[in-house]
């Protein structure tokens, strides 16, 4: 603590010098990587809502398999992507009707409550408590390295995916007819990208948990959006504060061990959104008669 | 009785015997009265935040209530004042963020509440670790339990419900008329944004109620279910908002009376009834169509 609080270096040395962490931070790193990524174009088209579904799910789907017996992991991604596809197959753009989606998954949730007592009853004697709280509010300073390696190549997997999907999605995220006319596969795409979110929402499970992805999701790319309206730019600029939000939250929770890390994660990615909205208000007021400047130019 | 003599005795044959055995214990009772009050209430913020489609918001505000409590037992007050707290305060918020240039406010809007719920969720989970680890209420916060709900609970619930529905029941109007033609609405000099504030506090409130009977994270099915399954039914404003409220009281009751007899929480048997009835209404619906359909090929 006092070695954290005199010289900064020496405490980020101190930091790394812990294997859980170095783990921590390997799988973080990826992890954010890929939800600022995804996330960019889940509130570019309208879907939050649809991750948050997928949140709950993540949570049943882990559940489940524990209920079941067999590796959560299994439970969590298959539930995360299979969901995600259903969801693309109805609606035509994935965005089904608000209150659907809402019954869906308050649905999907009594059903995780259900598991989560099954999973507590049959085995007594066992932490099923604590299971049940990690699956909610992640556990990513409980990651094995084997674990945090494959979280770490999924998570970088799902980021080259979106990276090379970028330019067809933007467009289609748009201007969905326009891009349909020009020959870009709109309902493919949609398939394509609602998988990648179910991939990344297990991942987001494994760090900040079921209950806190959003967080991960929607603010560093609500923020980008805030800061620039160039697509690209603003997609790396949500990959960029979520990465930053996931090493700052992880330092936090490494110096205040009261501090949870999914805590620390959501906080630092919501402070740095809320900074956003609050200079935007600020530049707002200061010329609050010319918010638009008009190109003279015909 | 013991607690493993509740469990135990189970299910008779007789259907009477049943019911008085529902209602043997004092705690059962105001379980039922606890639950129809919040029913009454959750059917009816329901029904205007689905005609609203304001359902992001709503579940929302219902998460916001996890938090709320367990700050408040982590300081050490009541946690019913913690729920009451923490879902009006997010309601203000929710309510008070300023709006983007038009064009992208949609967009805008449900990132800041997925932002809010996510951070919402987060500052109970610190709340939970500061206060150092009570992880059977802490399921009980996120997936509601009937015990021990005291008398006093239900009188404060009570008194809430009644000035809820009575704001409720005085702004309805207007409030429907800004929801169906909300520019309209605006022209011809309603509040328009005042009205949407109102609102929003008062679903604050009914979803800081509705939490304490069916948890934190499904208050949301009280809400949404009983009103989306009548507006499957009709497209009368004022049959759906009666249905809706007897939907939500049929699924509370059936929910509360299987809780009592098994082992599984009251918040999966009140979503599954829930559930149950959505598919059911939606069943009804599309046969209806199919039929006037038919019998409108057979006359023509």
């Amino acid at each position: 603590m006092s070695l954290v609080a005199t010289n900064p270096f020496a405490g980020i040395g101190h930091m790394l010098q812990h294997p859980f962490l170095r783990y921590a931070f390997l799988a973080g790193t990826a992890i954010a990587l890929a939800a600022g990524l995804v996330g960019y174009f889940v509130v570019l088209r309208q879907q939050v809502f649809t991750g948050d579904a997928l949140s709950h799910v993540a949570f049943t789907g882990a559940l489940g398999a524990l209920a079941a017996g067999i590796d959560p992991r299994v439970g969590l991604y298959g539930a995360c992507i299979i969901v995600a596809l259903v969801m693309a197959a109805f609606g035509s753009r994935g965005n089904a009707d608000d209150a659907v989606i809402g019954i869906v998954f308050a649905w999907v949730l009594g059903l995780g409550a259900f598991f989560l007592t099954i999973y507590t009853t049959s085995r007594s004697g066992m932490n099923g408590g604590t299971t049940g709280v990690n699956v909610l509010f992640g556990s990513i300073f409980g990651l094995s390295r084997a674990q945090a390696r494959t979280s770490a190549a999924i998570a970088v997997i799902v980021a080259v995916a979106v990276i090379t999907l970028a330019r067809p999605l933007v467009f289609a995220s748009i201007d969905q007819a326009v891009a349909g006319a020009r020959g870009v596969p709109v309902r493919a795409l949609d398939f394509a990208f609602l998988a990648l979110v179910g991939i990344t929402a297990a991942e987001a499970t494994r760090a900040v948990g079921a209950l806190l992805l959003l967080g991960l999701l929607a603010a560093p790319a609500g923020a980008a959006q805030r800061l620039t309206s160039r697509p690209f730019a603003a997609m790396w600029l949500s990959a960029a504060i979520a990465v930053l939000s996931i090493w700052a939250g992880l330092a936090i929770a490494y110096a205040a061990p009261k501090i949870p890390p999914s805590f620390a994660i959501v906080a630092v990615a919501t402070s740095c959104y809320l900074t956003t909205i609050l200079a935007a208000a600020v530049r707002g007021r200061e010329r609050p008669l010319a918010p638009q400047p008009i190109d003279p130019s015909p | 009785m013991s607690a493993t003599g509740i469990l135990g005795t189970g299910l008779s044959w007789s259907l009477r015997d049943d019911l008085d055995q529902l209602f043997a214990f004092h705690f059962m009772v105001n379980a039922f009265r606890a639950g129809t009050i919040v029913a009454v209430l959750a059917g009816a913020a329901g029904w205007f935040m689905v005609v609203r489609r304001q359902t992001f918001a709503g579940h929302t505000l219902a998460i916001v209530s996890f938090p709320g409590a367990a700050g408040a037992i982590w300081l050490g007050v009541s946690a019913t004042a913690g729920y009451f707290v923490g879902c009006v305060a997010a309601a203000l918020v929710i309510a008070l963020v300023p709006r983007p240039p038009s064009g992208r406010s949609h967009t805008e809007e449900s990132a800041v509440v997925g932002t809010v719920q996510a951070f919402a969720l987060a500052c109970g989970v610190l709340f939970v670790s500061l206060y150092g680890g009570f992880l059977n209420s802490l399921t009980g916060l996120l997936f509601g339990s009937f015990l021990g709900i005291s008398d006093r609970q239900v009188v404060t619930l009570f008194a809430v419900a009644i000035v809820v529905l009575g704001v409720l029941g005085a702004i309805a109007r207007p409030l429907f008329f800004a929801t169906i033609d909300n520019d309209v609405a605006h022209a011809r000099g309603l509040p328009v944004r005042l009205l949407s504030v109102a609102f929003l506090v008062l679903l604050g409130c009914a979803a800081a109620e509705v939490s304490q009977i069916t948890g934190a994270l499904l208050v949301f099915a009280l809400l949404v279910m009983p009103a989306a399954s009548a507006q499957q039914l009709t497209a009368t404003p004022a049959l759906s908002f009666a249905l809706t409220i007897a939907l939500a009281i049929l699924i509370t009751w059936l929910g509360l009376a299987f809780a009592y007899f098994s082992v599984y929480p009251v918040g999966f048997f009140v979503t599954s009834f829930g559930m149950a009835v959505f598919v059911v209404s939606v069943a009804i619906r599309h046969l209806t169509t199919h039929v006037h359909r038919e019998r409108r090929r057979a006359l023509a």
